[in-house]
């Protein structure tokens, strides 16, 4: 049985369109994820999902239940974790625990084990009487996550599970969310704009502007791009790129200050445009296709551009969230 | 409806109450200086008028009840704070009903101004009016109804208000006016027509008008009463109830209505 189920599904606010008619499923005890840049759809999507938006058309179900039409059955199957923060940080963190799990029908036998079990998950177990208003980001993330399973929900909803966490927990909590899945057959949705957390996925959909532009296995989408990438810089990169399409019918790309191809057989490609090149390269790099190009191939542009780093993260979101 | 849920989400408002000391001092504070200045400014003024009895006396079952509207009143609006810092997202995305929801706030807040109102009933005897026990039973009922119509108000008003900038004009042309019109500060037996009507859509004038006959009912005779009582109880019992009822299914339907 399909644990997500989406069929052209929509959302528009006036005349702009959010989500632009996508339909997929999702398998119990998949991960499935969500890649994309800010503003593609991605938390518009888990907001219909999780019956907190109507949706304009479309229909969809989670663990077999409509999401207009039985809408506490779907709450009462998923567990969210929401990208902005929405603890309750006049309370400790045990009290907020303690409210979700009874709102969420959790008998207190049950739920007393399972804040000791998922305190220590997120190592908070030490901050369990503390007001959350006194934790960092940090720590009020873990203590989010730790709210979303504590009710053990059949789907668990991740937007954007580890912005802002340390490498250290974005490892622990991959680590925890594979054992979940593995024990306890959960089905995990989740939207991510990190390349490499979207590996730990089994299918991607990649989203752009409200549209599913692919949708696959990590491994066959970086198939799709025809094999290992070639960069090279060169004091002629036109020269170079000419050549190239002359020479071997590649379509060549100019990237940055570099030029980009694709090869299917990088290992013996290499020495034959050593050989027979006659513009002067400066520099040459080979490796195998990320998602990031994966993206970039579909799209024309890269996700990783608007957040190389946390200072382009903060410019972005200082000018605006641009669509593009 | 989901009486562990409303249990809940009550819990969550006592506790949060209880933490901010902050508020519960200056809520305390408020009546009190109303007392303290105009209690004692106007009843100098007023002295050999037409009131019958001690102004302070007067005032001081009607400044309980705005306090319960107050608190009430405040305590439900903190919806918006929810909404604002993201953990009415946390309540709205949960499997109960809004119904629950919306119960449990109102309950909370009408605890939490029941609460604020009975510890005002300690001036009594600085006031130097005489309260029987007997009374307190009939007193705190009317308190509830009150706190619970005003936090049905206070939620209808927070689920249509989206952000905490229109609090201010929510003030000036609601919470004020009130207030003004609940003959807390003056008997409405004798003001003229449209303000007789306006206060008769006020729930806050049944409030006062309860709260000041059960208080003051063993001091006065019933001619001093004729002069300051509007209403007999079961009428003020009876709008207070209505106005709850309207109040809350209201602000259930409002809650229900997604974006």
């Amino acid at each position: 049985m399909d644990e997500i189920k989406v069929e052209k599904l929509e959302k528009r606010y006036g005349s702009i369109i959010a989500v632009d008619r996508i339909s997929f499923s999702v398998q119990k005890g998949e991960i499935f994820g969500f890649l994309g840049p800010n503003g593609a759809g991605k938390s518009t999507t888990i907001s219909i999902l999780a019956t907190l938006l109507e949706p304009s058309g479309g229909e969809a179900w989670i663990n077999g239940f409509n999401i207009r039409s039985d809408r506490n059955a779907v709450r009462k199957s998923i567990g969210l974790v929401f990208q902005d923060p929405s603890l309750d940080d006049r309370l400790t963190a045990e009290e907020n625990l303690k409210f979700h799990a009874r709102l969420y029908g959790v008998s207190s036998a049950d739920y007393k084990k399972r804040i000791v079990e998922v305190l220590d998950l997120v190592e908070l177990t030490d901050r369990q009487n503390d007001i959350v208003r006194t934790f960092s980001g940090g720590m009020k993330r873990r203590l989010e996550i730790a709210r979303g399973l504590i009710h053990y929900p059949a789907v668990l909803f991740l937007d954007e599970p580890t912005l802002g966490l340390d490498p250290q927990t974005r490892a622990h909590l991959w680590e925890y969310i594979l054992k979940l899945r593995r024990e306890k057959e959960m089905t995990i949705f989740m939207t991510t704009h990190y390349m490499n957390e979207a590996e730990f996925c089994d299918r991607i959909a990649i989203i752009d502007q409200g549209k599913i532009v692919a949708l696959d296995t990590p491994a066959e989408l970086k198939k799709k791009i025809g094999g290992d990438i070639i960069r090279m810089q060169s004091a002629e990169n036109e020269k170079l790129i000419k050549e190239i399409k002359e020479k071997y019918n590649l379509d060549a790309k100019a990237e940055d200050q570099s030029v980009q191809i694709e090869v299917a057989n990088a290992e013996t490609f290499l020495p034959r445009l050593f050989n027979e090149l006659n513009t002067k390269i400066d520099s040459i790099e080979l490796r195998r296709p990320t998602l990031d190009d994966v993206f970039l191939n579909l799209t024309g542009r890269r996700i990783r551009e608007q957040h190389a780093s946390d200072r382009d993260l903060a410019q972005t979101q200082f000018w605006g969230r641009k669509r593009s | 409806m989901n009486l562990s849920a409303i249990y809940t989400i009550w819990e969550r408002e006592i506790i949060r109450y209880w933490r901010d000391k902050t508020r519960i001092v200056s809520t305390l504070v408020q009546p009190l200086m109303f007392l303290a200045i105009f209690g004692t400014g106007l009843r100098q003024a007023l002295v050999g008028g037409s009131l019958g009895i001690d102004f302070l006396k007067f005032m001081y079952p009607g400044i309980i009840a705005m306090s319960v509207m107050g608190v009430a009143f405040f305590s439900t609006i903190s919806t918006v704070w929810d909404r604002e810092f993201g953990f009415l997202k946390e309540i709205l995305v949960a499997p109960i009903s809004r119904t629950s929801i919306a119960l449990g706030k109102a309950l909370g807040a009408t605890t939490v101004a029941s609460t604020q109102a009975l510890l005002l009933l300690l001036l009594a005897p600085i006031i130097g009016v005489s309260l029987h026990i007997t009374l307190i039973p009939s007193l705190i009922i009317f308190m509830l109804i009150l706190a619970f119509a005003i936090s049905g108000m206070g939620l209808l008003i927070a689920s249509l208000l989206k952000t905490l900038e229109s609090f201010g004009l929510l003030m000036q042309l609601l919470v004020f006016p009130m207030f003004f019109l609940s003959g807390a500060f003056f008997p409405l037996t004798a003001v003229p027509g449209w303000m007789k009507v306006l206060s008769m859509i006020d729930p806050l004038s049944y409030g006062v008008d309860a709260l000041r006959g059960i208080i003051l009912g063993g001091e006065i005779s019933s001619a001093e009463a004729a002069r300051i009582i509007v209403h007999t109880q079961p009428v003020n019992a009876l709008a207070l109830v209505v106005f709850s009822t309207l109040m809350i299914s209201a602000a259930v339907l409002a809650f229900n209505k997604r974006s």
